[in-house]
């Protein structure tokens, strides 16, 4: 039995079921970091003392992790118009480009984690390590996971390609969703954790 | 592809590029911010604001909410009402807990 409403418009929804899928599981992501983050508020406003983020964390690592997901965003996205162009092997490059830079994401997060560990700070010695180990642990689970799919989308699952442009492209669109939602969250993390 | 897609594809392709430039700038203005060690309370505002608006250029122009279907906008009225009111919840404890009392 085919899959119904991959390409083709739901006459009730407006949508095909995959985007309001994605959708859908985003918003329930939004929960699952919304509670985190409240949780940081109110550890964060109940304690007597808070450290600034940068006399712990190494800004400029993070700062060049910015810049490297959000490059990533972008080559993400040129990735997903290059389908629309029809043009597969940029589509390849783009795709190749963002999980490249998805692995130095992870690279640069080892480094930092590895640096944490040496100096013996674990998500046990304060609640500002604790909070900063479960946030950007979660957040790095969430680039694995992404970086898996759309190497999926570049290797094997591309065959669809051949046999359903418009099918594919809407995967690419919706893995291409849940990317951004992932660079959209570094955003907060960023300033939340290592600059105030 | 007709010709009219191709050129707003190629009108899109032009939107990212301006929208990644403006993210890396606002990038460094975050990270130049928080050297003039401001007091806290300013400093949350202005670094949250900042975040809010690389977050909105990310949501609106490579996530397509600009312009989306009705549908997904209504989710994420529901997902925003609930994420304040999670938000939220923490602030209400500064006050010890008004509401037993």
């Amino acid at each position: 039995m085919e899959i119904p409403y991959t390409v083709e418009i739901r006459r009730d929804t407006g949508l095909t079921n995959g985007k309001i899928g994605i959708w859908l599981f985003l918003a329930s992501e939004v929960m699952l970091f919304g509670a985190l983050f409240a949780s940081y508020i109110l550890i964060r406003t109940g304690a007597p003392t808070w450290p600034r983020g940068d006399t712990i964390l190494n800004v400029p690592l993070a700062t060049f992790n910015t810049i490297v997901l959000i490059s990533s965003s972008v080559t993400m996205v040129m990735a997903w118009a290059s389908l629309m162009r029809n043009r597969f092997g940029t589509f390849r490059l783009y795709m190749g480009a963002t999980i490249l830079l998805g692995g130095v994401f992870l690279v640069v997060k080892y480094f930092e984690y590895s640096h944490k560990f040496h100096d013996h700070l674990f998500p046990s010695t304060n609640n500002f390590l604790a909070i900063y180990f479960t946030l950007t642990g979660l957040h790095m689970l969430h680039v694995m996971g992404g970086m898996a799919v759309n190497a999926y989308f570049w290797g094997p699952g591309a065959k669809l390609w051949k046999t359903n442009p418009e099918w594919f492209t809407n995967r690419v669109e919706h893995s291409g969703l849940f990317w951004h939602f992932v660079d959209l969250v570094w955003i907060f993390l960023f300033p939340t954790l290592y600059l105030l | 592809m007709t010709t009219d897609h191709a050129v707003d594809i190629d009108k899109h392709v032009r939107i990212y590029i301006t929208v990644f430039v403006a993210l890396m700038v606002l990038t460094i203005v975050t990270v130049a911010i928080s050297r003039f060690h401001l007091p806290v309370p300013v400093a949350v505002s202005v670094a949250l604001l900042v975040a809010i608006i690389k977050g909105s250029l990310v949501a609106c122009y490579f996530m397509h909410l600009i312009s989306e279907k009705k549908l997904i906008y209504a989710v994420l009225v529901l997902t925003a009402a609930f994420f304040i009111a999670l938000l939220a919840l923490p602030v209400l404890t500064v006050h010890d807990g008004f509401w037993i009392r």
